[in-house]
């Protein structure tokens, strides 16, 4: 088969895949110069900082660890396995079986407190950097089950990134919590709604064992008056 | 089952192990129990599975209970099924909590193994001759037996509901 070769324009002409092979085979072996290089390079070259081209790589490759706890593992399964979701277009389908080789766990399911002590082990065996996703309202906060037999909320033993609420979650909402945290690791972390409606101090105020808001808590927001509880 | 059938399973227990082996009959909507003393279960449940004109061969779950605030307060019921009769039989034991001890059936029935376990990590009913009586469900470090009805609920005080109104009627 006879390979047709045409002339190259200047830097820009096309963006044919094959022009820009040959100009790059052109490049290797020393044929553009001056000017032409010049443009040659601009166009392709980017400049970043060793620490943001890091986090995207690290962004872009959040491997989970194959670990599911309850039925939100079973939504979970569904965002790796099935073509709708599909996590692998985010770099995140690689469930890795040992947690030395993953970077992020996604707590799926409620956490017993039988359970937790293992989920502690399993989360420092994993190398930094790691992330914590708690998926679903059980993992979060206990959801339901308030009772003797479940942990009240991951967070009270490991760190968590990135909270997903939902009874299970749907997989959308597992991809949006993903996403979330993939721009937390770009460094953009998206802040929270507190933030961007400007909506400082109205944090819920732990209730005391006498029916009142703490003193401390009060005095810290202006406006706590308005939500303590009357005596 | 009817009553006449309870009854007359209560009778032949009663001929052969002595009166004072089945404490009383139950029958509720077509569930029969049989009610034992805790020092016969073994010798009923032997007599109910080997018994070739009543044989009851399975026993399909042991299941704990706190009947507080009656006296005694633990049961132990065991539910038997037989497959030729087509029919299910409750055997039931109550002992107190100040000697929650109820013989073992593991040697009778190797499934009560775990079943006996999860009794014991729930209610506390200590199972003579297990052979291995430790914790099956709850941390082996845990305190207290949980599904006893005065273990508290354990949990957090819930958020977010301190400054309802206890009252929905009222605005104030």
């Amino acid at each position: 088969m006879e390979v047709s070769r045409q002339a190259l324009g200047g830097a820009g002409a096309t963006d044919d895949l094959r022009i820009r092979q040959l100009r790059a085979r052109q490049m290797l072996r020393g044929d553009i110069t001056d000017a032409d290089l010049d443009s040659y390079v601009e166009e392709r070259v980017g400049l970043t900082t060793l620490e943001k081209a890091q986090n995207w790589a690290r962004a872009n490759a959040p491997w989970p660890l194959t670990f599911g706890l309850a039925c939100c593992a079973i939504e979970m399964i569904s965002v790796v396995g099935s073509p709708r979701m599909d996590a692998a277009r985010f770099g995140a389908e690689v469930f890795r079986a040992s947690p030395r080789q993953a970077d992020m766990i996604i707590l799926s399911g409620r956490v017993s407190i039988k359970m937790a002590p293992v989920i502690r082990r399993i989360y420092d065996q994993m190398l930094e950097p790691k992330w914590v996703i708690a998926m679903g309202v059980c993992s979060s906060s206990a959801g339901m089950f308030n009772n003797y037999a479940v942990v009240q909320g991951a967070d009270k033993f490991v760190p968590v990134d990135v909270y997903i609420p939902g009874c299970p979650p749907r997989p959308e909402a597992l991809m949006y919590g993903i996403i979330k945290l993939q721009n937390k690791i770009k460094g953009q972390p998206d802040l929270g709604w507190r933030e961007r409606y400007h909506a400082r101090g109205t944090e819920e105020v732990e209730q005391s064992s006498t029916g009142h808001a703490r003193p401390e808590a009060e005095s810290r927001h202006p406006n706590a008056g308005l939500e303590a509880p009357r005596s | 089952m009817d009553a006449t059938g309870l009854e007359l399973i209560a009778a032949g227990v009663r001929e052969r192990l002595g009166e004072d082996a089945v404490v009383g009959t139950n029958l509720y909507r077509e569930q029969a129990t049989l009610e034992v003393a805790p020092g016969s279960i073994r010798d009923v449940l032997a007599l109910l599975r080997d018994d070739e004109a009543e044989a009851w061969p399975h026993l399909m779950s042991v299941h704990g209970c706190d009947y507080l605030p009656e006296e005694p307060r633990l049961g132990v019921h065991y539910q038997l099924l037989s497959r030729e009769r087509l029919d299910r039989l409750g055997v039931k034991v109550r002992v107190g909590t100040d000697e929650p001890v109820v013989p073992s059936v593991v040697d009778l029935f190797p499934t009560a193994d775990y079943q006996e376990r999860e009794v014991f990590d729930m209610f506390g009913v200590q199972f003579d001759g297990h052979p291995d009586m430790r914790r099956i469900l709850m941390p082996e470090d845990y305190e207290g037996h949980p599904q006893r009805r005065d273990f508290p609920m354990g949990g957090e005080p819930v958020l977010f509901t301190f400054n309802e109104h206890e009252d929905p009627n009222s605005n104030a």
